[in-house]
């Protein structure tokens, strides 16, 4: 039987991280209401822009923006990945990134090179080891979003795929379904699937179109970078919102577990406190009796 | 009711304002824009200033400030996509190359975090066997 004093110190120790695990989960549950409120507050503008990009679609544009027009061949891809800078929250980096693998393995047997854009630590520790060109990078976004620190990597990207260097761009990351379950999603973000804009305008098929201030091209190229930006904004706010949950959720787990192995350690403590002294009884008695 | 447009003001990180209004005035680019209701479709780039409109059975009007951003006019609906951050051509650029530097450096120097976020995995790995181990010694007592 193990020494009592090193299972003593063995529960102490068990105990201490059953504190820790405790507080990162009750710490996990109020930033996931504060993420999941941010959630649904970038909601609107998602939908508002959608609106208008649909309309837009509907309406007879002279100018065609290259984020709609569809290319032949995809020899180059752009890739955002999306992951949290912490870990510690379950399998919820390990999914997206390995629907990253699972992706860009389908990519390369097509001939297509990938150029990856990380956003958070994981996902740049990922795609460095994977040996992936990193060519923007953003990390240590904090708890809340800020469209400011997105702008840049994303403006790299687009730049490439303006420039023709990339000829789609994808989005990889967590949406939130709840609370319990988070899904790694792949979406394509240029050119703009048209499944995305369809059922959203109130379609007036008469021929009709915007009066442009001040000329077409400069408000649609606005209005695009807008509506990518808005996307990759609403897809950290929601991988932050899974983070937090996915945490709690893994925090919960092991709180948990710390308990049953205390229990478990605790009996296995109190068998080998008794048996020393049944033992320590029996020698007295087996020395009495001699005497 | 058929003297009235919905008014929505969206920011990227919040809705800052929807409901009916009279009477809108923005600041366009090529100038202040007054919108009545059944405007002609209309988009255009705005920039920073007030955002005013009138809704119905108030005296005053209500303001709200927005950093430029786009406006859209439908004859029933007006939409402002409003930025929330400062931009600009060169400021982007700026952004994109710094985000562009940051990736650089990152591949030069990947000896420190990177090694720390190994090590953390190696280290997760090897407590989880440790563990394993020891359910397997218990399982045999």
């Amino acid at each position: 039987m193990a020494g009592s004093k090193e299972i003593r110190m063995k529960i102490k120790s068990v105990q201490n991280t059953r504190k820790i695990t405790k507080a990162m989960e009750m710490v996990a549950a109020s930033k996931m209401r504060k993420a999941q409120e941010r959630m649904r507050a970038a909601r609107p503008y998602g939908e508002k822009i959608r609106n208008v990009v649909a309309h837009m679609a509907l309406a007879h544009p002279e100018y065609q923006h290259p984020f709609l027009a569809r290319r032949e061949t995809v020899r180059n891809v752009g890739l955002v990945v999306v992951t949290s800078d912490k870990g510690l929250c379950g399998g919820l980096n390990t999914n997206v990134l390995r629907q990253v693998t699972l992706a860009s393995r389908r990519w390369e047997q097509q001939g297509a090179k990938v150029h990856a854009v990380a956003i958070g630590n994981k996902g740049l520790g990922f795609l460095q080891r994977a040996g992936f060109p990193v060519v923007a990078q953003v990390i240590g976004l904090g708890d809340t979003p800020h469209l400011e620190k997105l702008i840049g990597p994303l403006k790299t990207l687009l730049d490439m795929y303006t420039t023709g260097e990339v000829d789609a761009i994808y989005l990889a990351y967590n949406r939130f379904v709840n609370t319990m379950k988070q899904e790694p999603t792949l979406e394509q973000l240029t050119p703009l699937p048209g499944e995305r804009l369809e059922g959203n305008a109130q379609a007036s098929s008469l021929a009709w179109d915007y009066l442009y201030e001040p000329d077409p091209k400069a408000v649609v190229d606005q209005l695009m970078i807008r509506y990518v930006e808005a996307l990759l904004y609403q897809a950290v706010a929601e991988n932050m919102a899974s983070e937090q949950s996915a945490r709690m959720v893994a925090m919960k787990a092991a709180s948990d577990n710390a308990k049953n192995v205390i229990g478990e350690l605790q009996l296995v403590y109190n068998k080998s406190r008794q048996a020393a002294i049944t033992k320590e009884l029996s020698e007295i008695v087996g020395g009495a009796a001699a005497v | 009711m058929a003297n009235t447009i919905q008014v929505d003001v969206v920011s990227a990180e919040e809705q800052i304002f929807s409901g009916l209004a009279e009477f809108v005035v923005l600041p366009g680019e090529m100038g202040e824009l007054g919108i009545y209701p059944r405007h002609t479709p209309l988009i255009t780039r705005i920039k920073p200033g007030t955002v005013r409109f009138r809704i119905p059975g108030q005296t005053t009007e209500e303001i709200v400030y927005v950093s430029g951003g786009i406006l859209e006019v439908q004859p029933d609906s007006v939409t402002v996509l409003a930025d929330t951050a400062i931009r600009g051509p060169d400021l982007d650029e700026a952004r994109a190359l710094e985000a562009k530097r940051r990736a650089e450096e990152a591949m030069q120097d990947r000896s420190s975090e990177i090694d720390y976020a190994r090590a953390m995995a190696e280290l997760a790995e090897a407590v989880a066997q440790l563990a394993a181990i020891q359910r397997l010694r218990k399982g045999s007592h």
